[in-house]
């Protein structure tokens, strides 16, 4: 061949191969639940909020493994116990062209913390700001706080002269009655952007070539389809005829199925999520019990009684198809440095006959157990075979599920905490555990106040007393020591029955690679497809 | 006539208010909207404020003559969810249903009839016993379940149709459309055959069982008698006279394929009413619930008015009794 030849040969192939690069990649994808609006502002949830962050950032972000990286801010420093010292990423620009500076971050604060918005505490509402200079920003705190940007990557950064000249300084909250224009449509600084939103059916994304990281980016996706499909049937089905490159959650009978394709896989992995049972020690008298007069739950032996009863293991491999990890305490150990320390009250069905018996109850009781139908994963199902193992040890327990919907109102605060034994499920908003001190162990008065999701109403001021030393605590080893002296008393004092950090499960194409978080937060920035 | 047509305007307008009523009452099992609203961590103070601000903490009747006054003027509040106005939002989603509705109907019409008018006159044939096992299959097998193994079949296994979705659509004058695409009309088949299968054998077997016995009745003996072929004694006479009630039962089911697309939507994630009523019930969305039961009562009350209308239009023995 001559050298022509080989010229025209090779750049005939380099052609083809420019091609084959140019062509679009699209990532279709669905999820159970639906995007309604845009405003990053209005409904504190994690799919809401997850799904933003790739439109919009915040200062910190998280990887894969939900580590703290730098976001917006490129680094930060603890001046003072109460003043932090944010430095900005210089060069950022919002999708319109105009330029990420201090006063965007000041002004998100402030409208974070406005009337209406629901995200309200993420930045303490009594904190004030200092802009140092364009990239720089100091937050002074009342009070040290070593978890304050922990919940920040889903605090997405707003463009203020965007949001003034659109008319949505104001956050669209949750009783407006028109939809204003940040609810519609999206200006972050993110690696995608929106380009087409029909609220509750779907959403479409294109990758923004003028991200700051667009050099080093990971993902060689350009566009992403979201569509929302509530039946899993249906979400399932998709993937396996090949519509789309990835669904979420699978159900757990349907992984098998998935697993067993050539082209598919499940990626499952522990959730952070902890599915826990909890027992009302605050009344009484027992709602819907055949015990009369008196609360058996205020008595720790038949707290323990009850743990020892229930069988995590087998509910484990039995309706979670093994997608469950057993669980000792409230907070999944991906949150916790010390969880190795402790373990489950072994499953012993006479011990928990004896420690009944011992506690005046030989004969058992009878008690309702209320129970979510269409929240966590088989929920109902779990609720059934702890009435089940506890018919063993002589308690009869009447299982009554509900919808979500009704469930909720009436279990917690504005429903009157209308329950005396129930199941439900935690995720501490913040990845830390005075989330979980705070919200479901501290003490609480009949309205709520207090520990708010702190549903049977366990109180022990000690522990309340170690929450707030915990809350602002700013050196490390310190503040690991404290919650786990706390998370020791509460494990020994029996306050909730922890079953499992519940399984993800995603059904994704073999042809793209995704990050998993535990979060259940899907990052378009790692997706790559072949 | 005009009297019988303000009459039965009247009797409807009694229906639509106490199905608002029935709606409004059963909307105090459904759950509290505000717990929908608003994160899990949100403060009792700002689920109080927001409860206030929604009009929630008025009396039941209070609420009811809220909604039905403004209603009646034609305003139906606003989405919890959606924060936008519920007329618009069920006018945007309504060409979507509507669609479906049609392309079923139009299925099971076109389908049932020639069935049904075959198996009353093949009555042996091998056809006809297969024509019959399909409308048994149809009208014994739930919705839902007709829908999974379809998309099992064709979109799983064949790959020939997509699973879910209305594919690409087209907007003409606010109606956005999917006939008009490829994609679309792909889109389209699986529902409308999982929507109008009950619908089709229900015909089917209509015009089967009018078809023999109008085929046994006297005029059809001196049409034969009187030398006409067959196929004006099948179509010109006999099927005409089994239309009555098809026509009858055609209107009463469009009403229902309407009102009961709520499964096939919810099975292929069909952006109609049916799928936004649905997820409304489980975001306790009120005022779209109520919007939505109020519209499928007037659509009832509305298409019967038609049917009666058509009576007499189609068969002149009818007469409207006077008021």
């Amino acid at each position: 061949m001559s050298k022509f030849g080989r010229f025209l040969a090779a750049s005939a192939l380099m052609g083809a191969f420019a091609t084959s690069a140019m062509a679009e990649k699209s990532f279709d994808y669905a999820f159970q639940g639906s995007l309604k609006s845009l405003d990053p502002y209005t409904l504190r949830e994690t799919f809401t909020l997850g799904i933003l962050t790739n439109v919009y950032e915040g200062l910190i972000k998280r990887g894969p493994n939900l580590e703290i990286l730098p976001g917006l801010a490129d680094s930060w420093e603890v001046i003072e116990p109460t003043r932090w010292r944010f430095h900005l990423r210089k060069g950022v620009k919002f999708h319109n062209g105009n330029d990420f500076t201090a006063e965007d971050v000041v002004f998100s604060a402030e409208r974070l913390n406005s009337e209406g918005s629901d995200m309200k505490g993420r930045v303490p509402s009594d904190a004030t700001f200092e802009i140092v200079d364009d990239y720089t920003v100091d937050f002074i705190l009342a009070s040290p706080n070593p978890i304050l940007h922990y919940e920040w990557e889903l605090w997405s950064i707003i463009d203020k002269d965007w949001a003034e000249t659109n008319d949505s300084v104001r956050v669209t909250s949750a009783s407006d009655t028109a939809e204003t224009p940040i609810s519609m449509m999206a200006n972050g600084t993110g690696p995608f952007k929106i380009t087409e939103h029909t609220a509750g059916v779907n959403t479409k994304f294109e990758a923004n070539e003028n991200w700051w990281n667009w050099e080093n980016r990971e993902f060689n996706i350009d566009k992403v389809n979201f569509t929302s499909i509530s039946a899993d049937a249906t979400r399932v089905a998709a993937l396996l005829s090949g519509e789309m490159d990835m669904v979420y959650p699978v159900p757990t009978q349907d992984i098998k199925r998935i697993n067993s394709s050539s082209t598919l896989a499940a990626l499952t992995g522990p959730e952070l999520r902890t599915i826990f049972l909890g027992m009302d020690q605050r009344r009484d008298e027992l709602l819907n019990s055949s015990v009369k007069g008196k609360n058996p739950f205020k008595d720790i032996r038949v707290r323990q009684a009850f743990f020892h009863a229930i069988n995590a293991e087998a509910i484990s491999s039995r309706i979670m198809r093994k997608q469950a990890a057993p669980s000792a305490l409230m907070i999944s150990p991906f949150l916790f440095d010390n969880a190795d320390q402790f373990e489950r009250l072994a499953y012993d069905p006479d011990k928990a006959k004896a420690l009944l018996t011992e506690a005046g109850y030989p004969d058992g009781f009878e008690i309702r157990i209320d129970c979510p139908n269409d929240r966590y994963v088989n929920d109902e199902s779990i609720c059934q075979a702890v009435a089940a193992m506890m018919a063993k040890v002589g308690i009869k327990v009447n299982v009554n599920a509900q919808p979500k919907a009704q469930y909720f109102a009436k279990i917690l605060a504005s429903g009157g905490y209308e329950t005396s034994f129930y199941l439900l499920g935690w995720t501490p908003g913040s990845l830390d555990s005075h989330n979980i001190f705070a919200n479901l162990y501290g003490c609480r008065d009949d309205a709520g106040k207090g520990g708010m999701f702190n549903i049977g109403g366990y109180c022990n001021p000690e522990v309340d007393a170690l929450a707030k030393e915990i809350l602002v605590e700013n050196d490390a080893a310190k503040r690991l020591d404290l919650v786990t002296q706390a998370y020791k008393i509460v494990t020994d004092e029996v306050g909730y029955l922890p079953l499992h950090q519940q399984g993800l499960a995603w059904g994704v194409s073999k042809d793209v690679s995704v990050a998993q978080r535990a979060d259940n937060v899907l990052r378009f920035e790692h997706i790559t497809k072949n | 006539m005009l009297a019988f047509i303000i009459k039965r305007f009247v009797q409807s307008l009694v229906v639509m208010l106490v199905v608002g009523l029935i709606a409004f009452v059963m909307f105090r099992f459904v759950g509290d909207p505000v717990d929908q609203m608003v994160g899990l961590e949100t403060s009792i103070e700002d689920r109080e404020r927001l409860r206030e601000a929604l009009g929630l903490n008025a009396p039941l009747p209070m609420q009811y003559w809220n909604f039905i006054s403004s209603a009646a003027q034609g305003d139906f509040g606003t989405s919890y969810q959606f924060k936008r106005p519920v007329a618009v939002m069920l006018g945007d989603r309504l060409s979507a249903t509507l669609e479906l509705a049609l392309v079923s109907a139009i299925f099971a019409l076109c389908a049932g009839i020639p069935m049904g008018v075959f198996t009353a006159l093949y009555k042996d044939s091998v056809l006809t016993k297969l024509f019959q096992a399909v409308s048994l299959v149809g009208i014994s097998l739930p919705t839902f379940l007709i829908g999974i193994l379809l998309i099992y079949v064709f979109s799983v296994q064949l790959q020939w149709l997509p699973s879910f979705g209305r594919g690409e659509v087209v907007d003409i004058a606010g109606w956005s459309t999917g006939l008009l695409t490829s994609s679309g009309l792909k889109a389209l088949i699986l529902p409308a055959i999982t929507l109008g299968l009950f619908q089709m054998t229900l015909i089917m077997r209509l015009v089967r069982s009018e078809m023999m016995e109008i085929l046994r009745s006297d005029f059809i003996k001196f049409a034969r008698a009187r030398g006409l072929t067959p196929r004006a004694v099948h179509f010109g006479h006999a099927l005409k006279n089994t239309m009555i009630p098809v026509i009858t039962i055609t209107g009463l089911q469009l009403g229902s394929i309407i009102a009961f697309a709520i499964i096939t939507e919810t099975v292929f994630q069909w952006p109609g009413i049916g799928l936004m009523f649905l997820q409304a019930v489980q975001d306790v969305d009120v005022p779209i619930m109520a919007a939505y039961l109020l519209m499928i009562a007037f659509l009832f009350v509305f298409i019967n008015l038609i049917v009666d209308i058509l009576y007499v239009v189609v068969d002149p023995r009818i007469h409207i009794e006077k008021a």
